[in-house]
């Protein structure tokens, strides 16, 4: 049998959504090609409706996710590193070809993007410490700050680090509690739209992160304008995109997280996790001081 | 017009003995499920788009029976359902009322005190909803009640157990019992409880045992149990009073119940009615949406048509 050719089997790329992989609603597809213009695949092209039903994915998902301690998204976010690492081939494959880098370098971003996975999942809950904490104040009170998700964040992934990049854009987003829906790249969206199928079997609750591929100019659009998205990170927006996307968030007062300069294979620090918390204040009553100072 | 009064006596015949009625009842043509189903799913299959969907959403939220019927319903939650059902969008004084409230019997006193004033009917579900198991004088003092404190519409439920043994007579007695109960303060809308009839023989039995018996109405479940109003269920229900005003000229409502959740769904309903029963029944006076969460979807839907942005639950209220 071995001189019979063997008929290759197909990926089909789907949306991830809600946990479920669908197709775009509208039916249609586009064509995915590598750095050199060969035809890969046939990637979903989102329509605003699509994006409509990955908000509403995403706000079901937003209590359980940012009501989950800490520790259990920390672990959750771990394991999504090591299922990267078991399917670490296929990735290298889809970032080389989508990226024009040869196999080791490609390989190097791979690890990269999992050692990324790993950063954030310590982060989720020791980010508390670092922003919120104690405050002295002159009063019988306990005072304290506690950093809290913003809610449904919509991202814009960049459009150059296919998956490096979006790693370092989601990641930061749901260690904190927040759920994402994340347009990814649009001329690469292969590694993206695989990573969905990472995250489908990593323990990650179905609806914390959404992704869709398509155009960006044609999806974020409406997702800016949407009153039930209460963030929005305009990573993979160019100037004129970005500032129109400004624009349509300002009506409901979203976080904007506008473009920042910088390379993805730099250590990423924690301002990207705190661009989408808010801190709460809470204000607790002790009762009188007594003449030590303290009303216990 | 004709009314259900004259229908009554146009069954005179049928409604003597119960065997008789069993062998009108069981005469009817056999309901051929796969066709209903088909039916049913392609015509939910129309594609309704802007100013045609505008006119839905409208015409759906009208015809909406804004419904709380828990165990813990307190008076406030009652009185801002009223409030709601009157002005359910209050950044928008263009979105029309809901057609009615519908509430327990203890809870109409508190809802019509709202609603006095206002187009908007209270409804009230009686006759030992949602079970239906009480005497037939529990069921009447229940109505009595309703009907006492102001409802304008009586939601009752058929004695499931009674119909399925077969005791179609009683059923039917009891119907017209309530009815005139109701006599002509309030109208009668009979809830068959589809989901428990097991058959869509049953459901057009039921539908026509409810319409000789004086329904003005005949509305799908109660919404406390797993199967409520189906496009099919619906669709059957919709070419009986299609029949029945055919034959007797007596035009009957019709109100799917529960289950009904989005805008897509309730557009699905109400091309049902156009394509079955026409343009007559596409008011609220004939065609109910027994629901709660579905009016924040169509307001949401709305809100979108009129100012392009997606809304969200941030901006309709929480019942």
């Amino acid at each position: 049998m071995s001189d019979v050719t063997r008929l290759g089997v197909f990926k089909t790329y789907k949306l991830y959504v809600g946990g479920k992989f669908p197709r775009s609603e509208s039916g249609r597809v586009y064509e995915v090609t590598d750095s050199k213009g060969k035809w890969l695949a046939n990637a979903p092209l989102s329509s605003r409706k699509d994006a409509r039903d990955a908000v509403v994915a995403a706000r079901k998902a937003f209590g359980g996710w940012s009501g989950a301690t800490a520790y259990n998204r920390g672990q959750i976010l771990y394991r999504i590193a090591e299922m990267l690492e078991g399917r670490r081939e296929q990735f290298v494959r889809e970032v080389a070809d989508a990226e024009g880098l040869s196999k080791s370098k490609a390989a190097a971003v791979v690890d990269a993007a999992i050692d990324r996975w790993v950063w954030y999942a310590g982060w989720t809950d020791k980010i508390g410490q670092v922003v919120g904490g104690a405050n002295p104040v002159a009063g019988p009170f306990f005072n304290l700050s506690t950093p809290e998700p913003t809610g449904v964040v919509t991202v814009l992934a960049p459009q150059e680090s296919s998956f490096l990049g979006l790693v370092s854009v989601i990641a930061p987003v749901i260690a904190t509690g927040n759920t994402v829906v994340v347009i990814a790249s649009e001329k690469s969206p292969l590694p993206a739209l695989s990573l969905g199928e990472v995250l489908a079997t990593s323990d990650l609750p179905g609806g914390v992160v959404n992704v869709l591929s398509g155009r960006t100019a044609e999806i974020a659009p409406s997702l800016a304008a949407h009153q039930d998205v209460n963030a929005i990170d305009l990573t993979g927006a160019d100037e004129a995109l970005a500032k129109e996307l400004e624009i349509a968030a300002a009506d409901n007062l979203k976080r904007v997280l506008r473009p920042q300069p910088g390379d993805f294979s730099e250590a990423p620090g924690t301002h990207r996790l705190t661009a989408f918390l808010e801190t709460k204040t809470v204000w607790h009553p002790t009762g009188s001081l007594g003449a030590s100072g303290s009303a216990y | 017009m004709p009314t259900t009064a004259t229908a009554a006596s146009a069954f005179a015949d049928v409604t003597t003995s119960n065997s008789a009625l069993r062998r009108f009842l069981h005469g009817l043509p056999g309901v051929d499920a796969v066709g209903l189903e088909a039916r049913a799913a392609s015509l939910g299959t129309r594609s309704i788009k802007t100013t045609a969907k505008a006119y839905a959403i409208d015409l759906a939220i009208s015809m909406i029976d804004l419904t709380t019927l828990e165990g813990a319903d307190t008076p406030g939650k009652v009185r801002a359902l009223a409030a709601k059902a009157v002005n359910p969008d209050p950044t928008d004084r263009t979105t029309p009322t809901t057609a009615a409230v519908c509430v327990y019997p203890d809870m109409v006193a508190t809802a019509k005190a709202v609603l006095n004033g206002t187009d908007v009917k209270v409804a009230s579900v009686a006759t030992a909803f949602p079970a239906g198991r009480a005497a037939l004088p529990v069921k009447l003092a229940d109505t009595r009640d309703a009907v006492a404190a102001g409802a304008d519409e009586i939601d009752m439920v058929i004695d499931r157990g009674a119909f399925l043994a077969g005791h179609y007579l009683e059923v039917f007695e009891q119907i017209a019992a309530v009815k005139a109960e109701c006599g002509d303060k309030a109208r009668l809308k009979v809830i068959f409880e589809t989901g428990e009839l097991s058959t869509y023989d049953n459901i057009r039995r039921a539908s026509w045992l409810g319409m000789m018996a004086g329904a003005d109405f005949i509305k799908t479940s109660t919404g406390k149990v797993a199967v409520n109003a189906t496009p099919a269920n619906t669709l059957l229900m919709l070419e009986a009073v299609r029949d029945f005003r055919a034959q007797t000229g007596v035009q009957i409502g019709v109100k799917p119940a529960g289950g009904i959740r989005n805008t897509k769904e309730a557009i699905k309903f109400l091309v049902l009615v156009n394509e079955t029963v026409g343009a007559d029944w596409l008011d609220n006076h004939w065609f109910r949406f027994g629901a709660s969460s579905l009016l924040n979807d169509l307001l949401m839907q709305r809100q979108k048509l009129a100012t392009g942005r997606y809304s969200g639950p941030d901006y309709v209220t929480v019942d």
